[in-house]
């Protein structure tokens, strides 16, 4: 069963159009990675799908459907005196959930009490994209939006999240659309692909959907040699 | 000096006490969705109200509001689209409406309507008065869960559910409110500084939310308490052949300011 259908989806922002024609589907505990070089509306097609833009065509969630949202990057104001305890409490009550899920999750996300009992403003990357994620999994969701979300954190910290990412998607068979521009994570987890630059240029499976070709109409030619059948 | 209080003067005294209280709260989340400024400059669009309202003799307080009221859908409407035009838009309108209100206010209450005095309180305006403070605290305590959210995210508070627009609207109206509350005693000029203040004092000595909301609470109830004091004791002192006025919204301002000095001394708890 399909949890998302879109069709045709398009979507302006003052008079220009930064995402047209899409169609694509997710079934449950699908991994849709989405690639595009900057500017291809990938941000803005997740948005979309949370209906935080208006857009047209059509975007059909399929009933019971519960998302999560990791963001691409917040510039936390270090002086806000909050921290992820504050902001997982906010959400649990703000979804009318009680408290209990805060701590569990605050603990499969490796947020130690020491990270809890600090500012957002004051953590590192990887602890504040944790936060994040241990944010996006209050209210139980069974799908995860994700716009890169080791976009802020520096790169043995990112194999650490990605680790982090696909373990919690296997033990509570979450879907997931993730925004990456990260190819051999692409390869190693997601089970589709939506090549995206304005338009879609692809969708399907990694292997046959990444052609060199396709990552030339995505990329242009200089990274057209990624040679995906050396994964694994 | 005069001892004992008149029912009235001990209404106005509770009612300004609980204001202080509200704002101390409101002010809290002002500084943190730092909108600091443009609070601040709301307040400016009270006086033509306060002045118009003088001018034809009908109460001050509605005039008052009802410029507050036109104001907070004005800058709601200006905070939407976040450009440098928008901040030059506040700047522009809400200055200007200080400069129509003077010109529009009669010229012996001016000085009143702009740094504020005592007031003295019916029982009317007294219930009336707690009514509003009631609204403001309790509107606080029940939307705080989202004001965070929406504060720390706009996108995801949107995300989980939460109308930040609709938000932001309320929010502007509580503060507007409680710009109202406060505008007799402090006066169009003054009133924006009890809701900033306080904040800044709690945030200097604090990290977590809820000393924050504590301690700003705590700062403002003793600014206005402390600047009741000293206005009543001193309203006149004498330095050399000048003789200096102490009314009360410089007095509380004055003494809001010296905790905010004191508390850039100290080292955060």
């Amino acid at each position: 069963m399909n949890l998302l259908q879109v069709k045709h989806l398009s979507v302006q922002l003052e008079d220009r159009s930064v995402v047209e024609d899409l169609s694509f589907e997710l079934a449950a505990g699908e991994r849709i990675s989405v690639l595009g070089p900057n500017g291809a509306g990938k941000t803005v097609l997740l948005k979309a799908l949370l209906n935080l833009l208006p857009y047209r065509g059509e975007i059909v969630w399929a009933s019971g459907v519960r998302i999560g949202y990791v963001p691409q990057k917040i510039d936390a104001d270090t002086h806000l005196p909050l921290t992820f305890t504050d902001l997982f409490h906010a959400k649990c009550r703000t979804l009318r959930i009680t408290l209990n899920q805060a701590g569990d999750i605050a603990n499969t996300v490796g947020l130690t009490p020491q990270i809890l009992k600090t500012p957002v403003g004051h953590l590192s990357g990887g602890q504040f994209q944790r936060g994040l994620i241990g944010f996006s999994l209050i209210g139980n969701p069974n799908v995860l939006l994700m716009d890169e979300p080791t976009a802020s954190v520096d790169e043995p910290g990112e194999e650490h999240i990605y680790e982090l990412i696909n373990r919690l998607q296997t033990q509570h068979n979450l879907a997931s659309i993730m925004v990456s521009h990260d190819l051999s994570f692409v390869f190693r987890y997601a089970t589709k692909v939506l090549c995206l630059n304005r338009q879609q240029v692809c969708f399907g499976s990694p292997t046959e959907a990444l052609s060199a070709n396709v990552l030339t109409k995505l990329y242009g030619e200089s990274v057209g040699f990624y040679d995906h059948h050396h994964h694994e | 000096m005069r001892t004992l209080m008149t029912p009235s003067e001990i209404y106005s005294t509770i009612l300004v006490l609980l204001t202080a209280l509200a704002a101390g709260l409101v002010g809290s989340f002002t500084l943190m969705k730092r909108m600091s400024l443009a609070g601040d400059v709301v307040s400016h669009i009270a006086l033509p109200g306060l002045g118009l309202a003088l001018l034809f003799g009908f109460n001050p307080l509605a005039g008052a509001g009802a410029a507050l009221f036109i104001g907070t859908l004005l800058i709601w409407h200006l905070q939407k689209s976040a450009t440098l035009t928008t901040e030059v838009a506040i700047g522009v309108i809400f200055t200007a409406a200080l400069a129509i209100g003077t010109v529009l206010t009669p010229s012996d209450d001016l000085i009143e309507a702009l740094f504020g005095g005592f007031q003295s309180l019916n029982a009317i305006w007294f219930i009336a008065g707690l009514a509003a403070v009631s609204l403001i605290i309790g509107f606080i305590l029940a939307v705080r869960h989202k004001l965070i959210l929406s504060l720390f995210s706009p996108e995801l508070a949107a995300a989980t559910g939460v109308n930040v627009s609709r938000l932001n609207l309320y929010f502007l109206l509580i503060f507007s409110l409680t710009v109202l509350l406060g505008v007799r005693f402090l006066g169009a000029l003054l009133v924006g500084a009890l809701i900033i203040v306080p904040a800044a004092i709690g945030r200097q000595l604090t990290h977590t939310l809820t000393a924050f909301l504590v301690t700003s609470s705590i700062a403002s109830v003793m600014s206005v308490a402390l600047g009741l004091w000293i206005s009543r004791v001193y309203p006149h002192f004498t330095v050399g052949h000048v003789t200096l006025n102490l009314a009360l919204g410089p007095a509380i301002i004055g003494v809001a300011t010296l905790l905010f000095l004191l508390s850039l001394l100290r080292k955060k708890i």
